[in-house]
């Protein structure tokens, strides 16, 4: 398998203060990595700096080229659809708007009409919902439909920030089958920050530890969820 | 804008085609597809109503319905910009008085046909709004709202200056010769500036819809209800923002440049801030959002200061104030939410 993104040296800082000291993982291709730790680690800061929303230094190959310094659109474009915590949801546009505002920067526009039908048969919900305002959803399904809305834009990379962010462990659970549904069938590399460590590892097949912005822990996700620092300390057993 | 003072009928020509037309606008989707049907025939049922109406009113009821479709257009272009994508503007009198200033010029200096002033004057005005939705991009709410202010507190001055009087006029401004109607139809001028400024409006406020149901119309609400999940999807904020200013001025500056020829006359003073304002006003009581409220907006702006001063001459201010804020507790949310919840209540029952 190859590298379809390689993170090296990675710092970034909020006005003072460094948030990242030097990162360096990396992703395969179709696979499913997550990035796991407390508040305040530096997860969502990564994320960030992987779509250009912050400042950084450093390298972050995408496909082999570097994608630091680039505008956010252009890392879209590029193929990197990110899914930020709590869901940017148009709360105003009914639900298949949403869908079609996922795919607005493909060229392609016959196939989009086909892939939103592929949407509401991996998401039957939101077929149910199909017409309603966006803002009306449950957050379950406004989280399904930011995963929906992501995949129209057939992303080579999918950056998921606490998928499971406020919903009830029920839909948790619904959502991370779906999620690894999505990976099989879509071919849909992940990188999933979460909080919720028992369940991301559940899912992944890589997992790093981040702590006040360093890499403390890499490696298999079998093998970081049978550490047992990381079960006290992010599994809570 | 208008040297004319008296007011009449104003009401259910300004308010009720559109209104009607609103209330079949809106239905949901269940119902889309009657709806659609119902809203095309409304819709040339006012079409033929505005092209018949010249022939019973009186000229100066022409001329007033002639400018409130001007201040439509240019409350449309406000809308594409504030209502569709977010962004405030307190400077649109300044497009409008481009618009106006370049048909003028153009006109009377150039000896250009009237009818061609209204691209040129759009088209500047496309170019100068997007230059200044440029530096703009860096600015939001009601930091945006003080630099837009500031182009409209300027231009007022900057068509005064002497270097520019030999094309401005300076102070006096520029008479503007009425066009007769064209082909030798049996029109006076007053009737036939009405139907070139229904037909212009009406291709325009077509655009603006074909606009905002379109692609680009969703890329613009995404940038106006989360910029940064609308770049996350890869849509380029900045060349889109900007483009709005642009196009918002376009409507504005054509409309400026029908309003000098409706008006025959253009001078600095008719373009400050307060023209600005009147805009927003127009847009907020239309409905922030919705496109045929600018008919609305525009009959407001034109005929609620007329009113207001027939009520009381030295309050006339007081007396508008007083009706604007009376129309807001009523509307909240314009015409649009009103008519919206008319609608409601009818179907509830």
């Amino acid at each position: 398998m190859s590298k379809l993104l390689e993170v090296k040296n990675l710092r970034a800082s909020y006005g003072q203060v460094r948030v990242l000291h030097g990162l360096n993982f990396s992703l395969e291709e179709g696979g499913v990595t997550t990035l796991l730790g407390a508040n305040g680690a530096g997860k969502t800061t990564t994320l960030r700096a992987i779509c250009g929303m912050v400042k950084c230094s450093g390298e972050i190959l995408f496909e082999g080229k570097n994608i630091l310094g680039k505008s956010t659109e252009d890392v879209a474009r590029l193929g990197v659809a990110h899914i930020p915590e709590g869901r940017g949801t148009f709360t105003r546009m009914t639900v298949e708007e949403n869908l079609q505002l996922g795919a607005i920067s493909r060229r392609d526009t016959q196939n989009i009409p086909k892939d939103i039908d592929k949407m509401f048969d991996h998401f039957p919900r939101l077929k149910q919902r199909r017409t309603q305002q966006a803002g009306t959803l449950s957050g379950g399904e406004q989280q399904m439909l930011a995963i929906a809305r992501a995949l129209m834009l057939r992303p080579r990379l999918m950056l998921l920030d606490e998928p499971s962010f406020g919903l009830a462990p029920l839909v948790v659970k619904e959502m991370f089958e779906i999620l690894t549904a999505l990976n099989r069938e879509e071919k849909a590399s992940m990188l999933i920050v979460e909080q919720n460590a028992a369940l991301a590892l559940g899912i992944a097949d890589e997992a790093y530890l981040l702590e006040t912005g360093s890499i403390v822990m890499s490696g298999p996700a079998k093998q970081i969820g049978a550490d047992e620092n990381v079960r006290r300390s992010y599994l809570g057993y | 804008m208008s040297a004319h003072e008296e007011t009449v009928v104003h009401h259910d020509i300004g308010e009720s085609p559109e209104g009607a037309e609103r209330l079949i606008a809106k239905p949901a989707a269940p119902e889309a597809k009657a709806g659609l049907q119902l809203r095309h025939f409304v819709f040339v049922a006012l079409l033929v109503l505005a092209f018949v109406l010249p022939a019973f009113t009186k000229n100066f009821v022409v001329f007033q319905l002639t400018q409130t479709m001007v201040y439509a257009i240019a409350i449309v272009g406000l809308n594409l910009l504030t209502g569709f994508n977010g962004q405030f503007s307190l400077g649109h009198s300044a497009f409008y008085a481009v618009g106006a200033y370049t048909a003028a010029i153009l006109m009377e200096q150039a000896g250009l046909s009237y009818v061609w002033t209204l691209p040129v004057a759009g088209i500047i005005c496309f170019i100068l709004g997007f230059l200044f939705g440029l530096p703009a991009l860096r600015l939001e709410g009601v930091y945006l709202a003080l630099a837009t202010f500031a182009l409209a507190a300027a231009t007022p001055q900057i068509l005064k200056l002497s270097p520019l009087e030999h094309w401005t006029g300076g102070v006096q401004g520029i008479v503007i010769t009425k066009p007769d109607a064209p082909f030798g139809l049996p029109l006076n001028q007053d009737q036939w500036l009405y139907y070139f400024t229904l037909i212009v409006g009406l291709i325009l406020y077509l655009a603006a819809r074909n606009l905002v149901t379109s692609r680009t119309g969703r890329a613009l609400m995404a940038i106006r209800d989360n910029p940064i999940a609308a770049r996350s999807m890869g849509v380029n904020t900045s060349l889109y923002k900007a483009s709005a200013f642009g196009l918002s001025a376009f409507y504005t500056g054509v409309a400026g440049a029908l309003g000098a020829i409706i008006v025959q006359f253009v001078a600095p003073d008719s373009f400050t801030l307060t023209l600005s304002i009147g805009f927003l006003v127009g847009l907020v009581v239309g409905g922030v959002g919705w496109l045929p409220g600018a008919l609305f907006g525009g009959a407001f702006l034109l005929f609620v200061p007329n009113i207001a001063e027939n009520v009381s001459k030295g309050l006339s201010g007081a007396v508008y104030g007083l009706l604007l804020i009376a129309i807001i507790y009523v509307m909240p949310s314009g015409l649009a939410g009103f008519l919206q919840l008319i609608v409601s209540k009818v179907r509830g029952k």
